[in-house]
């Protein structure tokens, strides 16, 4: 009974001390931390859209948005996060699109996992520059021969699962923004 | 001292005793991953073993790995909260892998096979021995398949334009030849004497 008792008090003590000194360190860091989310999501838009004076963060059908004002304060741009499912784990895409989502100014690859060398080219140039000014009033599309539509993109070869995904999880986000709802992809 | 050459050579966490393979496979991509990975390993180990040292007499013995474990825990996260606030680049590199040192074998292996029976300051000894055991194989690990799967080292390039990469040593399966010519050579050398 008594050894059941030191067992009881050791472990609690022992959680409480962790428990303790994590809260303050994580006190300590969570500004740090949130900075520098924030700055890295600053740096993303600056390089799709150097035009954007100020970055507002808004929400539009419960999904955080970030609205980009020009030198005269007027919105011309919207940015948002968009992730999903890639070849081997999350993709996180930071897009930016005109005011009405039918026009994509540019995409940059915030976050991947992909297989170097072959699903990792979706962060080169080559591959995300196709995305300047690609036309998003319906679905935008891969294709793994030459682009013929405005809305079509030229898959990454060996890599067209990733290619496949970039497209969808754009094109998910963008529904959603819209407001539509379940579109097929 | 022979305590200290037990980890960094004769009793090696990586190359003798195979353990905590998983990260050391998995963050070696490059020499930078390999770095950040070993000093968070040095500071779990060297602070938790510490701990363990000193309360190894009042914990009871049926709880122990429970206790060691809720160290272990603290530790890493402390230190992933450290990356995640002055290092946000490394910390997004290595993914997973920080909070993963909480079931890296060579950390509760220390604890229970040596801390938990030493004193704080042989503790201490032996678990510096092992970070450095553990730090020197990922760094060339991580500089060989940096070098040879991107031509470049620490993010420097070495090898210039004309280098068509060796793509395989960046994918797991590179992690495994390679580790796998380093035990191997290990073992030439143990066996010779």
């Amino acid at each position: 009974m008594k050894n059941t008792a030191k067992i009881i008090l050791v472990l609690t003590s022992v959680c409480l001390l962790c428990a303790a000194s994590l809260s303050l360190i994580s006190l300590w860091a969570k500004d740090k931390i949130a900075m520098n989310e924030q700055k890295r999501v600053e740096e993303a838009i600056k390089t799709l859209a150097p035009q954007a004076i100020k970055i507002e963060k808004d929400k539009k059908n419960d999904i955080t948005i970030y609205k980009l004002l020009d030198d005269k304060g007027e919105l011309f741009a919207y940015a948002f996060n968009a992730e999903g499912l890639g070849y081997q784990g999350t993709i996180k895409i930071m897009v930016v699109t005109d005011t009405a989502f039918t026009k994509i100014s540019g995409i940059e690859i915030i976050d991947s996992v992909e297989t170097p060398g072959l699903g990792s080219k979706i962060q080169e140039p080559d591959f995300k520059n196709q995305f300047k000014g690609l036309d998003s009033t319906g679905n935008i599309e891969y294709t793994k021969d030459i682009p013929s539509k405005p809305s079509q993109i030229k898959a990454i070869t060996g890599a067209t699962i990733s290619s496949k995904s970039v497209v969808a999880i754009i094109n998910k986000r963008i529904a959603e923004l819209k407001g539509q709802k379940d579109e097929p992809i | 001292m022979n305590q200290f050459k037990a980890g960094i050579w004769s009793d090696h966490p990586l190359l003798r005793q195979l353990l905590g393979m998983c990260s050391t496979l998995a963050v070696t991509t490059s020499l930078m991953n390999a770095l950040f990975m070993s000093f968070g390993v040095f500071f779990v180990l060297v602070s938790s073993t510490i701990i363990v040292s000193l309360i190894k007499n009042i914990v009871p013995q049926e709880v122990r790995i429970a206790v060691y474990a809720v160290v272990i825990a603290t530790f890493v996260t402390i230190i992933d909260i450290f990356f995640k606030a002055n290092f946000p680049d490394a910390s997004r590199a290595l993914g997973p892998y920080v909070p993963l040192i909480i079931v890296n074998c060579i950390i509760l292996g220390r604890c229970e096979a040596f801390a938990s029976k030493n004193s704080p300051i042989a503790s201490f000894v032996d678990a510096l021995a092992m970070s450095i055991g553990y730090a020197w194989v990922l760094i060339i690990l991580g500089s060989i398949r940096e070098l040879l799967g991107s031509g470049a080292i620490a993010g420097l390039t070495i090898f210039g334009k004309g280098y068509d990469p060796l793509v395989v040593a960046l994918l797991p399966a590179g992690a495994f030849i390679f580790l796998g010519f380093m035990v191997a050579a290990m073992n030439m050398i143990e066996d010779k004497k």
